[in-house]
């Protein structure tokens, strides 16, 4: 009676989403003209609440898109674009199949391009958004900066990337904003904070790669070209901050210093320039010619509602952030050939180290192998015929762990030929009850300025060796239950308690404890762990069928975590046995 | 005639560049006056003077035009040249001839209408001229031949050949092709070159002017979450115990690649030289690209839930005491499971019948067993008469029912029981042919103190007392029949079937406390009689699969219901048909539960070893729902065959609960 009937799906969910196809055909695209749109514009698939309702009832499986993200793609300028270079390509077409080569020479001439500087700042409306998310621009950069110039992009593409990525790595030496690096099976991890912002990438290793056949390349161009385009701007931004000149300039000292080299054998002219940048081993120049500049001592303020605790341990993070970026000031490095010079370069820049290397590596090198103010060598072979006495020569993993550490990390561990300690991964930060690697905990004391107990130890164990064996093994023992001992400490007393409630309630408790006053002091506190446990399991057993549920997987969860970290305790127990008992045969 | 002009000039022009010494000016007038008159040139021997540069401008006109004129044209600054004041007439002309010896090389010029005397050197050119030869003095009519084809092999081909006719014309072809460009870019078809600019790497400050405004339009827009950052694992030089063992590895290898914990292998190199490119590289960064614009993203509410939080705060066990919680003592003496047990009225004794076919009795206080009947039968179960001013117990056996007078009371006590059970006979000798027996026993059994026996039909599973003690029910379970309970009075030995239909296999039945109502449970509903009206009153639902055992509450308005299915249903008869809490604290079937008759407990027992006392107070106002609160587990029954504690009950004044199970041994929890 009265009004229209209700149509399904003509309101609701139904209306908001909409499916891939038909937003192709609504915006007049092919398909791979949409998936660059949509890269290009970060529109992105949408997971409806009710897939069914959307889906007009059926259950198949589609993609669907917020009916409001392709409107807006309506009237992206860029769309008309793409119709103009499909409107290229055809007549390109024709002309080559004419063979009306004048005509072809014209049309490439007057191929349409399009800029995406609309895009990024419609997509990063201010600049900490960008810096936000430049991690995958970041890594896409280095990555394409590696590729051979072998076709799989445009060279021009490739040079860019390696063009914006040194601008990269020379803003972040001159911020002297690198906090972490991590050499992992991947590539290297290297994190900075700028402007507040950790931003973290990943560098390859320097191989030529092997292009995988099933990987679609031209998703990664549009990437990329995204990519570089806010990679840019970010780049201008962050040299303009530190009044650094945009396209970089080395400066004038610098660049003399460098003058005097054989820059023919490196590069041709046009790429000198850059080669020297990536160098990296110059400083750059300013648009204040004053170089040193004084950094107003930014007074605290406590923030409200913050105690002065939080503060104070804020104050400690600043003279600690401070003190690492001075890490390497002072020393002076050389990098023999086979060691991976950019990272290393690279590092010891953003610390306040000098770096010099072979001049057969790489342009760039400030001073020769022969030089005596220098006082680390870093090589990577078991060992080096000629050797200087008064440097240190290490491998490279100290660098990384120093920054790691924040500290000056002892040089013994790491000389030629020594077994390297692991290498830990800066990034984890465990809570309690997650299992510790014991280096970490070594490091963590040397952090707070305690002396490396475990070596002392060890010297102790070589002296008594002789003395008696069984001693030392039981001490070999208690060392390593350290680390397991309050899980075990927890299990024990959960064991404990079974039994005695067991006794208890077998009536064996009062045959069996008879024993001085002592035992009865524990035996309250017991007592009084014992109740509240039961108290807490009577409670839980109240509880209603949805919060049990959640309850149980919130504690299925931990549990799972605790028996992951039980299972690495015990892993390096039985390893570290191991190697102790092999330790012995060899003595023996 | 213009072009024939053109082409004179030319051959003059290449005479004077080749050199007369004659000047500049000069020859250019010269040029001018050849023109229009060769012959004059030569008889004129007029006026030879004007050094100075009068040029005209007026280009190569008739002169004519200025006839009428006072000048004859304009110099280079744009003045008039005017005309010399006297025109010469034929007989000046004539005198001039005769007089001056300079006429014969005198020219008039008409253009500035000044005679010029030529020089010696024009005079002589002109002669040469006129006789055919070259102009310039020096040239050499007769230099030696060069030849062009010789005996030598010349390394460049040399024709002699005269060049076509067309490459002097203007080429049509071309002409048409240029046109067509000019045309095409005049329409706007062809652009013309654009300048070539670099805007790849032209880079500006983007965020010179930040604005929100823009923001707002995506609203909807979901950050892509970062990359995880990777873990010690991922290290090239990792801790030992992140290295895979040999099973782990396979285990790694067997899974499909998505179920894997880890993408890759964790590894170790010694050193840094060693580690090579990582295979999956790209890949790694294409699965990134493509779960940036293909993933469809939800925003989680991930709620941080404390799961502390989530317990109920329950009144502290503590504060409900009292309750049972360890246990005092132990019975032991039956050989086989304990499936009933029964406390006296007067709290001072207990009875327990087990399948070893005994019916002990006990002294609670000192766990003495003070008596044993031999039944001869498993004995299923076993209840005390409720009334205190009686002593008689009824046993449950097979398909008998025994009343027991243990004789264990005051002599008033046992004399009033004595006066209940002789009482019948006077008033009821004629019943006889019903389904149920009654008989008195004799000799042996007389002297155990088996004063009465009731046959059934049927085995007999359960039997209850009323409360006033005189009334006891028997519940026969059986499927296929109506015959399933029977009500019998004791003081007249009478007995009758409530039921004409089956409704169900009959559980377990119970007297409402007070008023007149009877609790049948069957398997999944629990049905209340009224036995005065004689009618179905209410009918619970249990939500149980098979209902064990049923309790009521001594208030009676709450009963609790055990059931197979681990599950404790407590129902508030004022509240609801469906339970007001269900509680699920076992975990294997519930055998048996009990309410406290005095105190806000009651208990349930499980075939998992284990009898949960729970505080369970009910309040006389009715708004106000019962408090349930679970205080203690008691534990100590070990399991045999599968089957833990059978029985349960309270002290009837004591906060103590007996307890009965399969091992045999009946326990007291204080």
């Amino acid at each position: 009676m009265g009004g229209l009937q209700k149509k399904k799906f003509e309101r609701g969910s139904a209306t908001n989403y909409i499916t891939r196809n038909k937003a192709r055909k609504k915006l007049q695209l092919s398909l791979p003209d949409f998936r660059r749109l949509c890269i290009l514009k970060g529109i992105y698939p949408h997971e409806p609440k009710h897939k069914k309702k959307v889906n007009k009832g059926s259950t198949a499986p589609r993609t669907f898109y917020l009916l409001k993200d392709i409107r807006f793609l309506l009237h992206e300028p860029i769309v008309r674009k793409f119709r103009d270079y499909k409107v290229f390509v055809r007549k390109l077409k024709r002309a080559y199949g004419k063979t009306e080569w004048s005509a072809v020479e014209r049309l490439k001439e007057n191929k349409p391009t399009y800029k995406l500087d609309h895009i990024i700042k419609e997509r990063y409306p201010t600049f900490i958004d960008a810096l936000r998310d430049i991690d995958d621009a970041l890594c896409m950069g280095f990555l394409f900066s590696t590729f051979a110039r072998t076709g799989k992009c445009h060279v021009q593409t490739i040079q860019l990337c390696r063009r914006l990525t040194v601008e990269w790595m020379n803003y972040v030496i001159a911020a002297r904003a690198l906090r972490k690096v991590f050499i992992s099976i991947k590539g290297i991890y290297y994190q900075a904070e700028v402007m507040g912002q950790l931003i973290t990438w990943l560098v390859p290793y320097q191989f030529s790669h092997d292009h995988p056949t099933d990987v679609d390349y031209r998703v990664m161009a549009t990437f990329t070209e995204l990519y570089t385009t806010l990679l840019g701007f970010v780049n201008f931004r962050l040299y303009h901050s530190l009044n650094l000149l945009y396209p970089p300039k080395l400066d004038s000292k610098a660049e003399s210093e460098l003058k005097d080299e054989n820059e023919e054998d490196y590069a041709m002219n046009s790429e000198c320039y850059l080669e020297k940048l990536s160098a990296l081993s110059a400083s750059l120049s300013r648009v204040v010619s004053s170089a040193e500049e004084e950094e107003a001592e930014l007074d605290q303020f406590p923030i409200e509602g913050e105690d002065i605790e939080k503060m104070e341990a804020r104050e400690k993070e600043h003279t600690q952030q401070e003190a690492q970026k001075k890490l390497f000031e002072g020393l002076k490095f050389y990098l023999n050939r086979e060691v991976p010079r950019e990272s290393l370069a690279f590092i010891i820049r953003c610390f306040g180290g000098e770096v010099s290397w072979d001049k057969s590596v790489c342009i760039g090198s400030t001073y020769e192998v022969t030089d005596e103010t220098i006082t680390h060598q870093i090589v990577d072979r078991p060992n080096i015929d000629k050797q200087h006495i008064n440097r240190y020569y290490i491998q490279p993993q100290w660098v990384y762990d120093c920054v790691n550490a924040k500290i000056r990390l002892p040089v013994e561990d790491y000389f030629l030929g020594v077994t390297l300690p692991p290498h830990l991964s800066p990034f984890v930060e465990e809570k309690d009850g997650d299992y510790v690697p014991p280096e970490k905990v070594k490091i963590m004391a040397l952090q707070r300025g305690e002396k490396p107990a475990h070596e002392q130890e060890d010297d102790d164990e070589e002296e008594e060796e002789g003395e008696d064996e069984e001693e030392e093994e039981q001490e070999d023992d208690d060392n390593n239950d350290d680390d397991d001992d309050d899980e075990e400490e927890e299990e024990e007393e959960e064991k404990n308690l079974k039994k005695m409630e067991q006794q208890r309630s077998q009536g064996k408790s009062l045959q069996v404890k008879v024993t001085p006053g002592k035992v009865k002091v524990e035996n309250t506190v017991r007592l009084e762990q014992e109740e509240k446990a039961e108290e807490k399991r009577l409670a839980i057993m109240m509880m209603k069928k949805k919060e049990k549920y959640l309850y149980d997987k919130i504690m299925f969860g931990k549990k799972r975590k605790i028996r992951e970290a039980n299972k690495l305790a015990a892993k390096r127990k039985a390893h570290d046995d191991a190697e102790k008992a092999k330790k012995k045969k060899t003595r023996k | 005639n213009e072009d024939l002009s053109d082409s004179e000039d030319s051959v003059y022009s290449g005479l004077e560049d080749s050199g007369s010494d004659s000047e500049d000016d000069e020859d250019e007038e010269e040029g001018s006056e050849h023109d229009e008159e060769e012959e004059e040139e030569e008889e004129d021997n007029d006026d030879n003077d004007d050094d100075d540069d009068i040029r005209n401008t007026v280009g190569n006109i008739p002169m004519e035009w200025y006839r009428d004129f006072p000048h004859i044209g304009y110099d280079l600054d744009g003045k008039k040249i005017y005309k010399p004041i006297r025109n010469k007439d034929e007989l000046d002309d004539f005198l001039d001839k005769m007089e001056n010896p300079e006429y014969w090389r005198t020219v008039h010029d008409k253009k500035t209408g000044s005679d010029i005397v030529l020089s010696d050197e024009q005079v002589e050119l002109v002669n040469r001229l006129q006789r055919g030869q070259f102009g310039d003095v020096n040239f050499n009519e007769y230099q030696p031949s060069v030849e062009f084809f010789s005996k030598d092999v010349m390394l460049h081909p040399v024709t002699n050949r005269p060049a076509d006719k067309r490459s002097f014309i203007p080429s049509l072809i071309e002409k048409e092709k240029v046109s067509k460009l000019v045309h095409a870019i005049k329409m706007g078809w062809i652009k013309p070159r654009r300048v070539e600019e670099d805007s790849r790497g032209h880079y500006y400050d983007l965020w010179a002017s930040e604005d929100s405004s823009i923001l707002a339009k995506h609203r909807m827009h979901l950050p892509a979450p970062k990359t995880p950052l990777p873990g010690h694992q991922e290290s090239y030089n990792p801790p030992p115990e992140y290295l895979l063992t040999d099973e782990e590895r396979a285990l790694w290898e067997q899974q499909d690649p998505s179920d894997r914990k880890l993408p890759y292998v964790p590894m170790k190199f010694s050193s840094l030289r060693q580690v090579p490119a990582f295979p999956r590289f790209i890949h790694d960064r294409f699965e990134r690209c493509l779960d940036l614009y293909l993933c469809p993203r939800q925003r989680k509410m991930r709620v941080n839930v404390n799961p502390e939080d989530l317990i109920p705060k329950l009144p502290k066990p503590k504060d409900l005491q009292p309750f049972p919680t360890t246990q005092s003592l132990v019975y032991r003496g039956h050989s086989g499971l304990v499936r009933s047990i029964s406390v006296s009225p007067s709290g001072q004794w207990l009875a327990s019948g087990s399948d070893d076919g005994s019916v002990r009795f006990w002294e609670v206080c000192s766990s003495r067993c003070i008596k044993t009947v031999q039944v001869g039968g498993a004995v299923k179960n076993i209840a005390w008469n409720p009334n205190p001013s009686v002593c008689l117990l009824a046993v449950a056996l097979d398909s008998v029912v025994l009343i027991l007078s243990p004789s264990l009371a005051d002599r008033q006590v046992i004399s009033s029981s004595e006066r209940l059970l002789s009482g019948e006979q006077e008033t009821e000798p004629t019943e006889g042919a019903g389904p149920v027996i009654w008989s008195e026993t004799e000799g042996e059994e007389l002297n155990q103190g088996i004063r009465l026996k009731i046959q059934h039909p049927k085995a007999v599973h359960q039997v209850v007392w009323h409360a006033k003690g005189d009334y006891l029910a028997s519940v026969m379970p059986d499927h296929s029949s109506h015959l399933q309970v029977f009500i019998h009075q004791v003081s007249r030995r009478r007995s009758q079937n409530p039921f004409r239909k089956n409704k169900g296999l009959v559980q377990c039945v119970s007297f409402h406390p007070v008023r007149p109502y009877f609790f049948v449970a069957t398997q999944r509903s629990v049905r209340i009689y009224n036995l005065v009206k004689q009618e179905m009153t209410k009918k619970l639902q249990a939500n149980s699969k098979w209902i064990s055992s049923m309790a009521i509450h001594p208030g009676g308005d709450h009963v609790i219901c055990g059931s197979y299915d681990c599950r404790l249903s407590w129902f508030d008869l004022d509240l609801s048909t469906k339970p007001y809490k269900v509680l699920r604290h076992h975990k294997k079937a519930v055998r048996g539960v009990a309410y406290h008759r005095v105190y806000p407990l009651f208990a349930s027992a499980s075939d998992d070893g284990s009898v949960i006392v729970c505080h369970g107070t009910v309040y006389n106002d009715l708004l106000q729902n019962p408090l349930i609160v679970p205080v203690k587990v008691l534990r100590g029954h070990v399991s045999t065959h599968d089957l833990g504690v059978l029985d349960v009950t309270f002290h009837p004044t004591q906060p103590w609960i007996f307890s009965s199970g399969a091992d045999a041994t009946i326990r007291l929890f204080t």
